[in-house]
């Protein structure tokens, strides 16, 4: 049988060769999407992103993308956001004042304090997320940002790490796992956690129609 | 609270890692993708990788060395060496690097770093800051693999590049690349005090004495070869030495 795919939307030049070689290590078939229907169909999606938010949301509604993305988290179906990816689906960001985000996480991306070097680049130690089913593993996670959200929502479970104060370091909601870290770079701890995503999210391959 | 990072550096000539004093006189230390698989699996948090290529048919080997030896490592990876466009940045990153150094390029152009910053982002866009001292006793900056010097005041330089949007200095002394006499820890404290971006240091490293100096006067990460080439010591016994003087590290 085939390593099970896991579709990476392509959201213009990110690292995405480092997404694909790290979705490979836990043990998947990754392949790049540029298509609304493609997103809405997979049964796994990642979306990547590195560079500005207001510049990211235009591509994602300039191709249809951010409504099929919203359908997919907001039914729980099995999705990972990387990094600006956490931070489209907040609300709004101060890094593009008077762009709405995806509206899926209500809280607004702010800028780490001046007291520390931004962007954080390096390695922090993420806290296991309370009563999580996929962060409930402390460990070092590699961070490459410059904007944060201070505290998760109502309905998410968070694990939080430390930068001149507290920030989200990742969500999980069903089977959407939301990272303000690198996953694909955060060496073998990253790679547990890419699997037990793919673990959680096995495909249901008996009865019934697919969701 | 972040870690301190521990960087081995590759530098990469017409495929093969080489290692030289004062950007000269390189000698050969093994294959990219081997090497980074050792540093990773010693607990490296990062791998630099410099292309140090001589000619364009040299250089050539750049993008298919980044992929091999992304494919090898679970870690950060930067690349650089005679960046010049965006188009060469784009390929680096999709071969596999997350972060790209410019260094020549943009002291000739430095809006070459407005235009990265704006494609991939500030993380993603790092300069490579190569300074030697001057008889008045300041930094100035030299390009061209240390062949030139340019008369341009080196913490000037930094200042500019990290307003103009540059996410990371890679500060490599080149009095004292490739010496074995330590890093040079002034420097490092007038980068680190100079700019809010993190600071790697690099030229100089023979002991974790010197890489514990270095975080000391102000650096967020140590950029070494020759120690890690010759086996003088791994990644996880410099991150023991460190983390026996109070210095936080990944393990």
């Amino acid at each position: 049988m085939s390593a099970d795919e896991v579709l990476i939307v392509r959201t213009g030049t990110a690292n995405l060769a480092s997404v694909c070689a790290g979705l490979r290590r836990a043990g998947a078939a990754p392949r790049l999407t540029e298509s609304p229907n493609d997103v809405a169909a997979a049964e796994r999606v990642v979306l990547p992103g590195v560079g500005a938010f207001g510049a990211a949301m235009a591509r994602l509604t300039d191709k249809g993308l951010d409504r099929v993305l919203t359908e997919r988290i907001a039914a729980g179906r099995p999705t990972l956001a990387v990094c600006l990816g956490l931070q489209l689906l907040c609300d709004e960001s101060e890094e593009t004042p008077g762009v709405r985000g995806l509206g899926l996480v209500a809280g607004r991306i702010t800028r780490f304090s001046t007291a520390v070097r931004v962007p954080q680049l390096g390695w922090n130690l993420v806290a296991a997320g309370d009563g999580a089913p996929l962060l409930h593993d402390p460990g070092h996670a590699y961070f490459a940002n410059s904007y944060k959200l201070d505290a998760a929502p109502t309905g998410w479970t968070a694990a939080y790490a430390d930068h001149g104060g507290r920030f989200v370091a990742a969500l999980e909601r069903g089977n959407v796992l939301v990272c303000q870290f690198h996953p694909e770079l955060s060496g073998a701890w990253g790679l547990e956690l890419l699997r037990r995503w793919l673990g959680a999210t096995q495909p249901r391959r008996t009865g019934g129609a697919a969701c | 609270m972040l870690t301190v990072r521990i960087i081995p550096c590759l530098d990469v000539r017409d495929g093969r890692v080489v290692k030289g004093v004062r950007f000269s006189g390189l000698r050969d230390a093994g294959s990219p993708p081997e090497r980074a698989a050792a540093y990773g699996a010693q607990g490296a948090d990062e791998l630099v990788l410099l292309d140090v290529s001589a000619t364009p048919e040299g250089r050539a080997h750049q993008t298919e060395t980044t992929r091999r030896v992304r494919e090898q490592l679970s870690i950060p990876l930067t690349v650089g060496g005679g960046v010049r466009t965006l188009d060469d940045a784009r390929a680096l990153l999709e071969a596999g690097a997350d972060k790209v150094a410019v260094n020549t390029a943009a002291v000739r152009t430095p809006d070459l770093i407005d235009r990265l910053a704006t494609e991939f982002g500030c993380q993603c866009t790092i300069l490579a800051l190569d300074a030697a001292r001057t008889p008045a006793g300041n930094w100035e900056v030299v390009v061209l693999s240390g062949r030139e010097r340019t008369g341009r005041d080196a913490i000037a330089w930094a200042g500019e590049a990290t307003r103009r949007g540059a996410g990371e200095i890679l500060l490599t002394s080149w009095d004292r690349d490739g010496t074995r006499a330590g890093y040079d820890v002034d420097l490092i404290a007038a980068v680190a005090g100079a700019v809010r971006v993190p600071v790697i240091a690099s030229g100089g490293a023979a002991g974790p004495e010197h890489l514990l100096a270095a975080l000391r006067a102000g650096a967020d990460a140590v950029l070494a070869a020759s120690i890690f080439h010759d086996r003088d010591m791994t990644v996880g016994a410099v991150k023991d030495y460190l983390a026996e003087r109070g210095i936080q590290v990944r393990r």
